[in-house]
Parts: structure tokens; sequence; C-alpha cells
């Protein structure tokens, strides 16, 4: 199989479309066959990084590949970047506002979620700059 | 047990019908933190939330539940509706408590087991 490359926008705030790249990118990986399981991690550790961008980066884009040994998931977008990295990776922090909280999100489990789910994270981030989700799960583990 | 076998057993509200109606139920789980949610929903259980926003359909997509169920008659918005027809993401309601509602599911999975 060859690679298969997805770009899709992610607006800011638009709670109408909030996970729809993640939704597009379990049903390719489901058709390709990809594992249950594998499908059932990519799509936790997406969504959070999906509804990250749309919460607190002001949108962004995902970018995603996927060839016959893993995907590779980048989520960027050009928001406020995070202050203290090693703070906001612990569960239960979150700077999430009232209204973001009242939809069910807000509990701090995003970034923690994200890392439970990725065989490999890498966050590049800088205040006033913007944040890089970099995702990847392996098909087979390493 | 089928969800729509559920619905009519317990009395729920079918509030739509895309086909997913008539998948098998597995399991329950109940939980209105949208990253627990997400993280621990099984394919095949029906997810017991009082959140009736478009994110619950969202999550319910990416999880494959086997439907949302909204307890305690709690409104659900019209964009919701619609958006879990778009996605096929059946919904029920009922005047029950999560907690019941949980109680009778379980129940009623492990006599058919």
């Amino acid at each position: 199989m060859g690679t298969v490359v997805r770009d899709y926008m992610i607006p800011a705030n638009d709670f109408t479309v909030a996970g729809e790249a993640s939704s597009r990118v379990r049903k390719i990986l489901t058709q390709l066959g990809v594992s249950p399981d594998i499908v059932k991690r990519t799509s936790i550790a997406m969504y959070e990084a999906e509804i990250n961008a749309v919460i607190h980066g002001n949108g962004g884009n995902a970018h995603v590949e996927i060839d016959e040994n893993k995907i590779y998931i980048r989520i960027s977008d050009e928001g406020p970047g995070i202050p203290d990295l090693e703070l906001a990776m612990q569960e239960g922090y979150s700077t999430a506002p009232d209204s973001i909280r009242e939809m069910g999100f807000g509990a701090g489990m995003g970034l923690s979620n994200i890392k439970k789910n990725a065989d490999i994270l890498d966050i590049q981030t800088e205040v006033n700059k913007g944040t890089t989700v970099n995702i990847t799960v392996f098909f087979n583990r390493p | 047990m089928t969800v729509k076998e559920l619905a009519e057993k317990f009395n729920y509200r079918i509030v739509n019908t895309p086909d997913s109606i008539n998948r098998q139920v597995t399991g329950a789980y109940a939980c209105d933190l949208l990253s627990h949610a997400m993280a621990k929903i099984n394919e095949g259980d029906t997810w017991v939330t009082v959140h009736t926003n478009l994110n619950v359909v969202a999550v319910a997509s990416l999880t494959n539940c086997a439907c949302v169920i909204i307890p305690e008659n709690i409104e659900i918005e019209n964009q919701t509706i619609e958006r879990a027809n778009d996605k096929g993401v059946v919904f029920l309601s009922s005047s029950k408590s999560a907690a019941l509602i949980c109680y009778e599911i379980i129940n009623a999975i492990k006599d058919v087991r």
C-alpha cells in the first residue's frame, strides 16, 4: 500500500465540525483494515489534539500520513502556545474556561490521553507563536 | 439485544432512527467528562450522559458506541439530533436516572448472555 496523505482544516471554536478530521481518519483506518485497538488509540489521541486546537489554539490544521507501518498525525495551530508544558501534561490541569467545561471538556485529560495512546508524542510549543502536536501510532508496536 | 429491543423493553423514547438502531448492545457506560468517555467507552456500549451538545455525537461516533441515552428527560438540542442522523448515532431518552438506566441495561444483557 502507498502512503495515504490527508490534510484537514480545524476551525476555531466551531463545535459543529469539531472532531470531523478525527472521524474521517477513523473511517480511513477502518477501511484499510487496521486493527480496532489501533483505530481506537489513534481516534482518542487525534480527537484530543483536534479539540485542543479548537478550544485553545484558535483552530489550526491536521496533517495525516498513513503507511503500511504507522500513522503520523501533526496538529498545528498558531494560538497562544503553552507556557509550562510540564504542568499542562499533568492530568487534571486545565485552563479551559467555564463555557468549555459546561460542554463536558476541561477535565485536564486531553494531553495525558494523547500520551497514553500515542507510541510517540512530540509537542513543540512557543508562547504567542503556537503549538504543534506530533503523534505517531505504530500498527505493530516496535 | 438490539438498541431497539432495549428501548422497547424499558420504555426509553427513541429520539431518532438511523440504521444503527438494530445494533447489538454489549455493555453500558456512564460518564459526563468527554475525555474520560472518549477513552473508556467500548464499542457496543450504551453511553449514558447528561450532555446533549454536538460533541456528544462526535464522541459517540468516534467510540462507535451502540447508542447515546439521555437520562431524566433532559432536552436534546435540535442541532445534535440533526448531526446524530448524519453520523448514524441513535439517541434514546428516559425519565430515569443514569444510575437506574445502567442498572437496567446491565441486568438485561446479563440475562441475554
